[in-house]
């Protein structure tokens, strides 16, 4: 797939880990600071490889999603924190 | 357990004894991206290379094609399981581009626009094995695949051969790029099938 | 899958049959995920055309150049053939009737290219069987009249739904205004102004829903107004 999608994509992949719906977590990224709800990420790559989700106000990548055969790594460090409703 | 889809065979593809384990083959050349498409103007491309002493030695564009150019032909292979065989390239050898280069540093950080980073032993970088290339097929790369020059290193996995090349950096030791700080293997042989870490 | 309908002249409605579908919300999408006979899996979002609690829903496709699941949809996919589905996902790009907290519902601006037009659909449907009294306005962009999706169902909607079409290569015959793009000047003149302060959705490819989007605010909206779901490609 070329150029991005958006953080609504996220919500089948990240139901296998959340119970939640991930979406409509907000994020503050750690790079510019910016908070936003997760479904307006930008969202690159795909399921097969690894999900790049970057922040829609500096492009900084906010998290990465990798699946592998025995488990799915989730990579928040580009997130100073993640909130999520209750 | 999967249900099967009456029909579907996606992509063309065929499993054969010359490719990777677990690789198929693809005509394709289908396009994986962790960000956006950076767009460079050649008029202000730059490649360097960068050793632990501080030297930084760099290339034009102009600069880059007045060195020896080469024909490449070679499989790629993508972790995400497509290889393309026979596939042909042109471009310069990381032999010419570290001939005066100084360093006692065994391993590499390629750095793309954009931000890109995937880590290489030097040696896999040297002996005929890896170029910085600027034609895929006859053409200009395209920018969605990495054009306007590249990093080709066939002999691992494709997510190596780093798009949108802008320099490398001498490090001393296997530090991990991108997709390896993200749970891929440090080496990524394609023949151990060294996907994930 | 229990029935199609060929749309467009690249795609077609599906309407497939879940059991222990629980129902879904209007704009709400699901995962579809094709297995070939050697293993090798695809997987794709569409959006559902339908709301409310039946068990059997309706899909858009259209057909992708070089797609390796539209087309295999669009083409191949007869009645009675299973599909694996996940979902339903997403409850930020939805919309209800009834007003939840502070959340306004009224009037509501819906924004869509191609086959963006779908969740829309999940709304404007939702919106005419619920009783609604919210005003709805839907802008929708394609690129001819073949292209684009439930044409007469939109139409027929009226006086319920205002809809304003943008053809941007080829118009019907006697159309008053030449093919073209969506301008600012077209939405400032055919959407709700931000002093009425519409709930926006916008849905299409992501540069429509990114130029879009960024001209509503530009014309006043609050950001926090507008929602927008993008499906990838230019």
């Amino acid at each position: 797939m070329i150029g991005h999608v958006d953080g609504n994509a996220l919500a089948g992949p990240l139901s296998e880990i959340f119970e939640f719906d991930a979406t409509l977590a907000i994020t503050d990224c750690l790079g510019c600071r910016d908070i936003a709800m997760l479904a307006e990420a930008m969202v690159y790559g795909d399921n097969g490889h690894g999900l790049v989700v970057r922040c829609k106000n500096c492009g900084g990548v906010l998290m990465v999603i990798v699946p592998e055969p025995e488990h799915t790594k989730l990579d928040m460090r580009g997130l100073a924190w993640l909130q999520v409703p209750n | 357990m999967a249900i099967f889809s009456r029909g579907f065979s996606g992509r063309s593809r065929e499993e054969s004894p010359d490719l990777p384990p677990g690789q198929y083959l693809t005509e394709d050349f289908p396009v994986l991206s962790a960000g956006p498409t950076p767009t460079i103007d050649t008029a202000e491309w730059e490649f360097t290379i960068r050793a632990e002493s501080g030297v930084v030695h760099n290339w034009s564009w102009d600069e880059l094609h007045e060195l020896p150019i080469e024909d490449i032909h070679t499989d790629i292979h993508c972790v995400t399981r497509w290889s393309k065989l026979a596939t042909t390239w042109r471009g310069v050898s990381l032999d010419t581009l570290f001939a005066d280069v100084d360093t006692s540093y065994e391993y590499v950080m390629a750095h793309s626009y954009g931000g890109y980073t995937t880590n290489v032993p030097l040696e896999d970088l040297l002996g005929g094995k890896a170029w910085v290339a600027f034609e895929f097929e006859g053409e200009d790369i395209e920018p969605a695949h990495g054009g306007p020059a590249r990093l080709l290193v066939p002999h691992l996995y494709f997510w190596k051969s780093a798009k949108w090349l802008r320099g490398l950096v001498m490090m001393p030791n296997d530090d991990p790029g991108f997709w390896e700080q993200n749970g891929y293997h440090l080496y990524g042989d394609p023949w151990l099938e060294q996907r994930y870490s | 899958m229990t029935a199609v309908h060929e749309e467009t002249v690249t795609g077609r409605s599906i309407r497939l049959k879940i059991p222990g579908w629980g129902g879904n919300l209007a704009g709400q999408h699901l995962d579809l995920r094709l297995t070939a006979p050697d293993g090798y899996t695809a997987v794709r979002s569409y959006s559902i055309a339908t709301a409310g609690d039946d068990a059997s829903i309706q899909l858009a496709v259209d057909r992708v150049m070089d797609g390796e699941v539209s087309p295999y949809l669009v083409d191949d996919l007869m009645v009675g053939d299973e599909l694996e589905v996940k979902g339903p996902l997403g409850t930020w790009f939805v919309w209800r009737p009834e007003p939840t907290g502070t959340v306004q519902t009224d009037p509501v601006q819906l924004i869509g290219a191609g086959s963006g037009i779908v969740p829309l659909l999940a709304m404007i449907r939702l919106h005419a069987a619920s009783g609604s009294t919210a005003k709805f306005r839907l802008l929708y962009s394609v690129r001819s009249p073949e292209d684009a999706f439930f044409a007469a169902e939109l139409m027929a909607q009226h006086p319920l739904l205002e809809v304003t079409w943008v053809y941007t290569r080829a118009t019907p015959e006697g159309w008053p205004t030449p093919a073209g793009r969506v301008t600012k000047e077209i939405i400032e003149a055919a959407t709700f102004a931000s002093t009425q302060n519409p709930l926006v959705f916008v849905c299409g490819p992501t540069g429509f829903v990114e130029s879009v989007a960024s001209t509503m605010v530009a014309l006043g909206h609050d950001p926090a107004t507008v929602k927008t779901e993008r499906f990838g490609g230019l």
